[in-house]
């Protein structure tokens, strides 16, 4: 399957699909950060994570449609603010969920896969009534749909490198935010002896409910980027959830690296299987590698060492 | 909208709905007179009366084809408000009763069940997707219904119970891309399609026909449906240097491929390379955004902006109806035609009586559809024109060629399959 192509052209390849794989960890990572922290640090099986990053998408479409009415001027620079205030959208949304719903099934794990799986379906509904069945399109500044030109074959597409830039910033924020601030410290405590924490003075119900908007929060910004790549309807979410889980499971479950980690290896995967194979059987052969590995160690690639 | 084979006696009729105006009751009693018995019209024992007929409409309105499926819907409603409106159907309103097929195909053939044997309605207008329609055919077939499905597919069909509104494969792929080949000197081609039967299908006649004509496909890709990252396989085509992307892939994987296709300095507005698609309608580019899809082509038979009055009066029609914001695609306008040709067909027949309806259809045309005119063919498919349209920013297609001829269609091609 080399034969066919140059040494020179080879390079170019794997100098493209090395980026291509880049973006692709970029989009993972975005998609998967947020469920880990819900998934991960409270045990929370989040199925409307999809929703959620859909939520994102729709508040960039409304904001993008309210700068081209009213403040074309602007147009260029709405996605900063589109972002920012669907970060705030969906983690609101996500504090409410919390408060009305996901605080009475800690006890249940299992039971949350269900009521958030209801929650987005009445999501779905809710997105089809108000913004109609069809896919809305989202328009974008000119700026972030070109690419630089490297060589004659080698683009490297703006938004890609937008999207990289976001995934760098969110992550270290959430590394600091879990790791560096005393909030951080509260998290992980609950996490890990929830009476415990309980009884030095930790308000766990805030601390879950902080935590739990945050990941939602995440995912609102997560859709507001894939407006640059995805679709908007009101089923878009769904297609993003199986991956999303496939990574954070992969990963290891509680750990944040592990989730960072499995990003970078199934995007690169199958990022470079992708040019010599054909798509569909790209993503069959990815599928089969993670469930080989998860057989043999069913904790996930980075595993947290606790004491059960 | 200009009716003239659809009522001889639509003046005979404005009378007679005059006289029941000025003489009330008695008039009515006239009017319910000169409609045929029942007994004459209908010997299958279907939901027809001496003042209604029933039909259903199956379409998923709940699920991820509602995106798709919504504007059939819509422009099944328009057409039998039409109907309705000009006099209906031997003297009998149309009243229909709607299916939610709700995108999974068990639930189509229990709801195409329903409607034929509970609901014992006189024809059907749905279904959207290949696997939705092969899962109502045993059903229409058990139950002798008639189907009027409104898509365009992948071809190797026909049942006597199914009149196909939509064009067959070849209809849409072979003008097409001799047109691209004539315009735009096309060698090389490259193929790309989601993961299922109907790109699968039309791939496979596309290949064929460019081999045949001693061209080159320089590369042939599947995703998997709903699939949103396609750089590698932008990257393979910048390596591979088609002069043509042939593109079907389907639904949302729309938008993210041609943004992607626009952020990687793929510029479809240049000579090359071409994109070609028989995937993206008007409704799909609402998703994509028209700035992202400037300048790509699309072979199908019908696009909103085709400039004759039947389709002025259409697209008039519709927007009153569904609201200004609207848009138009290739399968809604096919959707229209379904209860416009069954109106026809049971007219010609004398009666709502399936086997004779089905006796009737060969040879029906339409000179009032919004694509022109279409006739249909004794396999149940229709004649018709396939055009090429030039994508423009304002999510429209512009009409850049059609074929001097209706296209004659051929489900079972030979040597293609």
């Amino acid at each position: 399957m080399f034969s066919e192509y140059s040494t020179a052209e080879l390079m170019s390849i794997f100098a493209m699909q090395g980026f291509a794989g880049l973006i692709l960890f970029s989009v993972f990572v975005l998609m998967a950060l947020g469920l880990a922290i819900i998934f991960g640090q409270m045990g929370v099986i989040n199925m409307a994570h999809g929703e959620f990053m859909i939520l994102g998408a729709y508040v960039t479409y409304l904001i993008s449609n309210l700068f081209s009415e009213y403040m074309p001027a602007l147009f260029s620079m709405y996605f900063f603010l589109a972002m920012i205030v669907a970060f705030f959208v969906a983690g609101g949304l996500g504090a409410f969920v919390e408060w009305a719903m996901i605080r009475h099934l800690y006890k249940r794990p299992l039971d949350t896969l269900l009521a958030t799986w209801g929650l987005s379906l009445i999501l779905q509904q809710f997105y089809r009534t108000v913004f109609g069945a069809r896919e809305v399109g989202v328009s974008l500044p000119d700026w972030l749909m070109g690419s630089i030109p490297l060589t004659d074959v080698i683009d490297i597409p703006i938004n890609g490198l937008f999207v990289m830039a976001l995934t760098l910033v969110i992550s270290v924020s959430v590394y600091l935010l879990m790791f560096k601030s005393n909030w951080g410290v509260q998290v992980r405590a609950v996490v890990q002896n929830r009476p415990m924490a309980g009884a030095v003075g930790i308000n766990t119900e805030k601390s879950d409910r902080v935590t739990f908007a945050l990941g939602c929060g995440i995912a609102g910004v997560a859709g507001s980027a894939f407006t640059m790549i995805g679709s908007t309807g009101p089923t878009a979410g769904q297609l993003y959830i199986v991956d999303t889980f496939l990574v954070v499971v992969f990963g290891g479950a509680q750990s944040l690296l592990g989730t960072i980690a499995s990003a970078f290896t199934i995007s690169q995967a199958q990022s470079s299987m992708e040019f010599f194979l054909s798509g569909s059987m790209a993503k069959v052969l990815t599928l089969l590698v993670v469930v080989g590995i998860l057989m043999l160690r069913p904790q996930g690639l980075f595993a947290l060492k606790i004491r059960h | 909208m200009s009716t003239h084979y659809l009522s001889k006696n639509r003046v005979a009729r404005m009378l007679r709905r005059n006289f029941s105006a000025a003489l009330g009751v008695g008039a009515v009693a006239l009017l319910l007179a000169t409609n045929p018995s029942v007994a004459a019209v209908n010997t299958t024992g279907l939901a027809v009366t001496d003042t209604e007929v029933t039909v259903g409409i199956l379409h998923s309105v709940t699920g991820t084809m509602s995106i798709s499926e919504t504007g059939s819907v819509q422009a099944e409603k328009l057409a039998i408000e039409q109907i309705n409106a000009t006099g209906g159907v031997l003297g009998r309103k149309i009243k229909f009763i709607q299916e939610d097929g709700a995108s999974d195909w068990p639930t189509f053939a229990e709801k195409s069940k329903k409607l034929l044997v509970k609901d014992r309605v006189a024809a059907v207008f749905g279904c959207w997707t290949s696997a939705s329609r092969k899962a109502v055919l045993p059903v229409f077939e058990q139950y002798n219904g008639m189907l009027y499905y409104p898509t365009f597919y992948e071809g190797l069909e026909q049942s006597p119970n199914v009149i196909y509104t939509g064009q067959e494969a070849t209809q849409q792929i072979i003008a097409g891309i001799d047109w691209v080949v004539k315009e735009k000197g096309a060698k090389k081609f490259f193929l790309l399609g989601s993961d299922y039967i109907w790109p699968r299908t039309s791939n496979k006649i596309a290949r064929k026909h460019i081999e045949k004509i001693g061209l080159k496909v320089v590369g042939e890709e599947y995703y998997p449906l709903g699939h949103t990252q396609f750089n590698s396989v932008i990257n393979k085509m910048k390596l591979k240097k088609p002069d043509v992307i042939y593109a079907i892939v389907v639904g949302g994987s729309n938008v993210a491929f041609y943004k992607q296709l626009k952020a990687a300095g793929i510029d479809m507005t240049k000579e090359k390379p071409a994109l070609l698609t028989i995937s993206v309608t008007e409704d799909e580019i609402r998703g994509i955004g028209g700035e992202n899809i400037e300048g790509a082509y699309a072979a199908m038979k019908y696009f909103q902006s085709l400039d004759n009055p039947n389709n002025k009066a259409f697209v008039k029609a519709f927007k009153e109806m569904w609201g200004e914001d609207i848009v138009i695609g290739d399968v809604t306008q096919a959707a229209y035609l379904g209860p416009w040709l069954w109106k026809a067909a049971v007219e010609k027949a004398g009666s709502f009586d399936i086997d004779k309806i089905r006796a009737a259809s060969p040879g029906i045309e339409l000179t009032t559809a919004p694509e022109g005119y279409v006739k249909i063919h004794p396999n149940h498919h229709l004649w018709s024109k396939t055009r090429v349209g030039l994508a423009q920013p304002d999510g429209q297609y512009k009409v850049v060629y059609e074929t001097d001829e209706l296209m004659e269609p051929d489900p079972f091609p030979k040597g293609y399959q």
